[in-house]
Parts: structure tokens; sequence; C-alpha cells
């Protein structure tokens, strides 16, 4: 790769003897995912014990094992409330939720859905390749129509889902659309999501190179543009970008600044000390029987 | 003339929505503060408005903690009460309340006390008062303290305004003058000596035990999606949120409130998911989860009868397969059901140190009827909860799942220590990364299934022996059902009877087998195949010689037990 790479990314190489056989295939996008990763971490002067990486299940949620950073391989479509639950133990950490689109879009959709309402301050990464690698090439919910698979052999019929217009439309705090084909930018993309306040989900398109023949490298870079003079702050501007097929937009779409979960639960109202730091509150438990009293 | 003594089992019947437990609650607190003892519990039905309820309050001069069958005072609120408890019913039960809501069909057959309630009520000013006459009423017949009744309208009904207090307690004291008068014509006769003790205790619900033990146990973070029974811990929990600085948050469904809980006990919160049966099967998956990563978490279950939605308001003990075998693969779990509230204080706040300890999933097991339980008794002593943080530095070459003895693992969290911490739901090595290496996943699978397995079993506590120990039948019993059959026992009177009560259930330790040697076993288990006495089975091979088994949704009754007990000894 031609790109000047940050310094501090050695930070994030494993030295985990787990962590030197990389289970992707040759030529997967999801070693450009990792190292565009690893830059923004690096890039925004992280430090590996600051970052949680949470993972569901699929080719791209074994990323925890392939970074040198706190990680939780996780279950089929769960990372985002586990993802969740960490931030808010600990809000002073960098919570990544990471997954494919079977992951995030399928199997996880009402949880992703339900995180958007709920605004903790995580950033989602969805590997999307549009197709079911780990399982040998079945269709995912972003699989475009007609592609045949060995499970959809008719050639798939169902309306693709639509996950930047989906988190517009419910009012997301952060969308954005990348090609992880494209480095500089997708690793500025990953560290505008980081630095957001709030749930930020950034699509990352990406290859399958052993079952998805239709959206190849040269097919994302043939049907995809990046997005210039648009306001991410005008909602009905970036619905408009999202529903454009073809091309695909890239770039942020929509950005919407308000309170986050963990602003807003009581716990941490006049205190941020994270949970595990803290101790049962004896005193108001004596207090309460003191009161069961009268 | 009928007279009562020493303990009175008042039972209170109506529509949901005609306040019951506005009743229930005045009359539980103003007999407390009177100085007697009382016992509440309730039925209801599984709909917002309508039906019949019944509330079950015993008061008495001495503890009472279990449910009777028995009904000697019953005060009807509506047409229907009557046939719906009429089992209950015998020749000394006392009807207090107004004909017509008396079926036809009874009348004559019991003894009607008619009292003009809701005259009274509107002679206030309002049919709306009906419930406040009432408690009074009661309140009255045992000569309680009637500004104990005062004080609770104004707690209760302070921020409607002063008139409503007002009025409220003019209503109160008009049914409490008519229940004073009752005794003195000697209508009826209720003898209960005080004792001026109970003042000093509290008035708690099985709810609030459990509520108030997780928060004595340090949960500081409670995810939940609502299922009766179970929603009002959590809701006791959201309601203390703010002054206890927790996360409570409302999910989208059980799965994300249990995925939510490991991953903030990942990052070191305490946390735990409040559930019922169903709510708990969707869980499964999670738990599984836990037992692969080692990832402590704190659930709690209130049963209420299955399989699938069941009776949802009712009760029964038949979660304990579910929660024994939930998950795939082989892992530990604890799972506990406290039969007092006392026990209910202490043993959720021992869960979260052994789910700290341990890192396994900790279930507490809980019914319909012990959360809606409530009676007076001493306050715990919140001096003798320990806190115990099983947390350890992350130094560097930090490994997760380190191969140990005892097959614990230090568990480092996120952020604490300068290495990072790797947790796993797939086979992994040491350090938490993926492995399918032959050799380390046998190394794995014994170190969960078996070494730590041994370990949480080693360390268990016993059941609680109740008699003699030389007794020939040994009644066997876990969870809520500890003060029926203690109460059945007592009034059964019989040496040669004792009660081993569990309220660890799993795993047992295995001196437990001792306590069985030689006895006639009787186990007595609110579900239809003794899901209890099936698992000492397998356990221990302990022959379970007598099964009383009770299933129809509702809890056992003192009577129902002493019966049967007696069919099976004599």
């Amino acid at each position: 790769m031609n790109v000047q790479l940050p310094t501090g990314r050695e930070l994030f190489e494993p030295k985990r003897p787990g962590s030197q056989d990389i289970a992707w295939c040759p030529g997967c996008g999801n070693f450009g995912i990792r190292n565009i990763l690893i830059s923004a971490l690096a890039e925004l002067e992280l430090k590996p014990t600051e970052v949680a990486i949470i993972s569901g299940i699929g080719q791209a949620a074994k990323m925890p094992h392939y970074i040198n950073a706190n990680g939780y391989h996780t279950l089929h479509g769960r990372a985002i409330p586990i993802a969740t639950g960490v931030k808010a133990a600990n809000p002073q950490l960098t919570v990544i939720a990471e997954g494919g689109d079977g992951d995030m879009y399928a199997e996880g959709g009402n949880h992703l859905l339900h995180a958007i309402r709920r605004n903790p301050d995580i950033t989602v990464l969805i590997h999307d390749n549009q197709i079911y690698g780990l399982t040998k090439g079945q269709a995912s919910p972003t699989t475009m129509p007609g592609m045949k698979t060995p499970t959809q052999p008719w050639g798939v019929f169902e309306e693709p889902f639509n996950p930047v217009a989906l988190a517009i439309a419910l009012d997301a705090s952060f969308v954005a659309r990348t090609f992880m084909g494209y480095f500089k930018e997708s690793v500025e993309i990953i560290k505008k999501a980081i630095q957001h306040r709030g749930l930020a989900i950034v699509d990352i398109l990406h290859p399958c190179v052993s079952f998805n023949k239709v959206n190849t490298y040269a097919w994302y870079r043939e049907h995809t543009y990046w997005m210039e003079d648009h306001d991410p702050y005008d909602r009905e501007a970036a619905f408009r970008r999202a529903i454009e097929r073809d091309p695909l937009p890239l770039g942020i779409f929509y950005i919407n600044e308000k309170p986050t979960f963990e602003d807003q639960v009581p716990a941490y109202r006049n205190d941020r000390t994270p949970l595990w730091k803290r101790e049962p509150k004896l005193e108001l438990v004596k207090r309460f029987f003191e009161e069961k009293k009268l | 003339m009928t007279e009562f003594k020493g303990d009175v089992s008042i039972v209170l019947g109506g529509a949901a929505g005609q306040g019951i437990q506005t009743v229930e609650g005045i009359l539980t607190y103003a007999l407390k503060k009177s100085g007697y003892h009382v016992y509440a519990n309730k039925e209801y039905m599984s709909r917002v408005r309508g039906g019949i309820n019944t509330t079950e309050i015993r008061v008495s001069s001495r503890r009472v903690r279990a449910f009777v069958k028995r009904i000697d005072i019953l005060v009807p609120f509506k047409q229907g009460v009557l046939s719906w408890v009429e089992d209950r019913l015998d020749e000394n039960t006392v009807v207090l309340g107004e004909r017509e809501n008396v079926e036809e069909s009874f009348l004559g057959k019991v003894n009607l006390v008619e009292v003009p309630l809701t005259r009274m009520a509107l002679e206030t000013g309002s049919q709306l008062y009906l419930n406040t006459t009432a408690a009074g009423l009661i309140v009255g017949l045992f000569h309680g303290d009637f500004s104990a009744i005062e004080e609770y309208i104004r707690k209760r009904f302070g921020s409607k305004g002063e008139n409503v207090v007002r009025k409220n307690i003019e209503a109160a004291k008009k049914g409490y003058d008519l229940g004073v008068r009752l005794c003195e014509e000697g209508t009826i006769r209720v003898e209960v000596e005080r004792d001026e003790s109970v003042r000093d205790e509290v008035l708690l619900t099985g709810t609030e035990a459990v509520g108030i033990g997780a928060l004595a146990g340090g949960m500081n973070f409670l995810s939940f999606y609502p299922m009766s029974p179970s929603t009002g811990v959590s809701t006791f929990a959201a309601q203390h949120a703010e002054e206890f600085e927790i996360v409570v948050e409302q999910v989208e469904d059980e799965i994300s409130a249990i995925n939510m809980a490991l991953g903030a006990w990942y990052a070191g919160a305490r946390a735990m998911v409040s559930t019922s049966g169903g709510g708990f099967a969707l869980m499964s998956e999670a738990i599984s989860l836990a037992g692969m990563a080692e990832n402590p978490v704190v659930v709690h279950l209130a049963q209420r009868p299955g399989p699938a939605t069941g009776l949802p308001t009712r009760t029964m003990q038949g979660d304990l397969n579910l929660v024994l075998y939930a998950g795939h693969g082989d892992f530990p779990r604890i799972i506990l059901a406290p039969g007092s509230l006392k026990e209910a204080f202490y043993l959720t706040a021992e869960a979260f140190n052994l789910a700290d300890k341990y890192q396994v999933p900790v279930i507490i097991l809980t019914d319909q009827y012990f959360v809606d339980t409530y009676y007076n008794l001493p306050a715990p002593d919140v001096e003798k909860v320990k806190f115990e943080r099983h947390i350890v530095e992350a130094k560097p070459g930090y490994r997760r799942y380190e191969l140990t003895e005892d097959g614990i693992s230090p568990r480092a969290v996120p952020g604490y220590g300068e290495d990072v911490v790797i947790a796993n739901g797939n086979e992994h090595d040491e350090w938490g990364d993926v492995t399918e290496d032959a050799e380390l996943t046998i190394k794995m699978q014994e170190k969960r299934a078996i070494k730590k397995l041994e370990t949480i079993k080693r360390n268990a506590p016993l059941p609680k022996l109740i008699g003699s120990e030389n007794a020939e039948y040994l009644v066997i019993a876990w969870g809520s059902t500890l003060h029926v059959v203690e109460e059945a026992l007592q009034k059964l009177g019989r040496e040669d009877v004792a009660l081993l009560h569990f309220s660890w259930l799993y795993p047992l330790n295995p001196e437990t087998k001792k306590f069985f040697e030689g006895k006639t076993v009787i186990a007595v288990e609110n579900n239809i195949t003794g899901q209890f006495a099936e698992l000492l089975k397998k356990e221990f091979g302990v022959e379970v010689q007598h099964k009383v088994l009770k299933y129809d949704g509702r809890p056992f009754s003192v009577e129902e037990v002493l019966e049967t007990l007696k069919g099976v000894i004599e």
C-alpha cells in the first residue's frame, strides 16, 4: 500500500500468539478495514487500554483478535447491546461495536434500531460486503437483487436494506458510509465517528473476494462517489442522498448532536467514576430500612 | 357472636382497579404500627380492570409468614368474590360488607355482618372513599392506632392536597368507629395480643427484599424488559436509581437486557437483569456466552406458570430446569432461591460477590408468591453484607483465561492496568484469542465444566435443617415454600419429621448427601414433576419416596401441606 501510515500504529499491533494467524482470505477487505481502524486509533493518540472493541460473530467480528486493544468477541448480532453496557459501565473507554452486515442488519437489526433511540456514545462499524462470508455465501440483508447464491438459486428478490436511510429516518446521531478501498478518507471518517459524542454508524463497503463476485473492488470504485457540498446537519438533504442508489454516495451523511445515553443516566450526573470503582451505598440501604420501620 | 383469637386471616376481594391495594397498604401499615404481626399476599388476574383480585392479610400475636387457605373475615367489594373463594369459606367465616356484594346463593349460608360501606363513603362525599372506610373498619376491629392510619393517609395522599387527605381521614374514622362498635356490641370479637417489638421492625415485600439486597450487593446496573411478576424489582431499582446513582434501562427485549448486563460486567459493573421464565428463555443464548466467556452476571427470575405465556400473574416453581439447563454446552452456574425475606436480602447481595468471584451466571429464583409476599421482620443487619471485589489489575502479559488449579482465572477489566483484556465467546487460548486446538479445547472445557464447578461445589453452603437430625421423615423444600412448610410442620408437631430447606439449589455441596441417609424423603414443590427432587436424584441418587406437588398456579397453603403430610406419614 502506497499510503503514509501514521506513527503510533505499532501500539495497536498485537503480539499475542493467537493473533498472528489471521483467518481472513487473502485479498479480503477486512485487512483494509483493520489498517484503517488501527490508523484512526493511532492518529487519535488513543492507548490500547482506553479502547474496547466489541464484536459479534462472523469474519468481521474477528477484529478484536487482530488488534491490540481491549476486546470482546461475543454473539451473532449482540455487539451493540454489549458495547452499550461497556460504555455505560465505563464512559471513559472508547467503545467500538464491530460486525458484518448480517450481524448488524439481520440478527442484530432490532438492537441497531433501539441503539439509535438510546444514543450511547459508541461507534458502530459495519463491514458491509453484501454477503455472508463465514457461512459461505448466502445472501445478506444488503445483497443486491438478482444475485444468485447457493441458498437463493433463483436470485435474491428482497429489497436490500438501506442502513444509511434507515439511520437518518430514525434521527441517528452520526451516519456515514465509506468504501475501504479509499484508505485516507476512510481513516478520516472513522476518526470523526469515534470523536463524535453519541452513536456513530459507519457503513463500510468492502468486497468479499471469495463469495461476492458482483461487488468487487472495481465495482465499488465505479459505483460510488464522494459527496461534495453536502451539509451533514441538513437532515432532508441527508435523506435525499441516502436514497440514491447508483452510484452510492460516500461520506458523512448526517450529524445530529444530542445528549448521549451516558449523559442522561442518573449514574453519572454528579460523579463520572466508572462503575467498577464504586462501592455499595450501604448508608442508603440502612436509611431504606429505617424508613421501612415507620 | 364470632370470636377470633391469636391469628386472624382477613381476605379482601374486588375488581382490579377497585383499590384493594390501598386497603392492603393502610391495613398492614397501621396494624404493624399498632404492634401486630402482619403478613399479606395477593392473587390477581392478568388484566388492568375488572375480574377478581384478592388479598390475604394475617394479623397475629406471633410471627406469621405463610399463606393460609382459611378465611376468618371476608370483605367483598363486588359480587362474585364469594364464589371465587368458595372453597376457602367455612362455618366460622364472617362476611363483612354490603348485602349487594354477596351472591344470592350465599345469603343465609354465611355469617353476613352487614356494614353500609358505600353509604358511609357517600356520606363522606364520594364512593371513592370506600377503600379508606373499609380499611378503617378493620383497623377498628383490632382497636389499632388510628394515628397510624392518619399518618399513612398523609404520606400516600399528601401530594393530592389537604382536602383529599382530610376527607380520607374522615372516611377512615367513620369505618374505624364502626369497627370498634361492632366489637363493643359483641358482633365480632377479635383477640390478638400486641407485641411491642413489632413497632421497630420493618415491613418488607419480596420484591423489595431482592431489590434492596441487590443494591446492598453493589448492583449499579440493571437492564430489563417488563414481565410479570419480575417487573417490581426493575421498578424498585428505577425508583432508587437517582439516589443510588446507578444505571437502570428498559431495553428493547430480553436479549438486549442480558447482553447489556454482560457488557457492563465485562467493564467491571455489577449488573443484574430481572425477568420471568419467558424472558429468561430468550436470554439463554447470552447465558451460554456468559459460560464460555466466563462473564459474571446476576439474573433475578420471578417464576410464573409456563410453558409460554402460561398464567402470567400466578405462581409456580416450574423454571428450575430452565435455569439449570439453559444455554448449550457445559458450563457452571449458580442457582439460588431465597426462602425468607431476610434471606432474599442477604442472598441477593451475596449473588454479586459470587458472580464476581466465580465469573459465572448467578440466578436468583423467586416466584410470584414470593415477590408479592410481605410481612414484618427485624431489619437485616446491613453491616453483615460483605462487599468482595475480585478484580485484578491487567499487568503486562495479562491472560484473561489463564489456566489455574481451581479453574478461576483472575479477571481484569478494561482500563485497569497496563495490558488489555480480551474476552471471547469462541473457544479460546489463555489470552482470549480464538483457537481450534484440540489439547487447548480439552483444557478449557475441563477448566470450566470440571475444575471451576468443583471449586464452587466445595464452597457451596449446606441446606438448612429445621428439626431433629434424627427425624425419620425429612421434608424437602426449596425457595418460597419455606414458611408454609415450616408452619405446617409446627402445626403437625411431630419430633420425627424435620424440614430440609434449600436456598442454594445448584451446584450442591457433596456433603449434602449425608442429610438423606436413612430417611424417608418427602419433597414439597410448587410444580408438576418435582424438578428439585429429580435434581437430588441425579446428583446424589436420593430416592424421594413422596412428592407433594401443587400446580394450579396457586401457592401452597399451610392447611394443604399439613393435610398432605399427615396423609403421607400416618
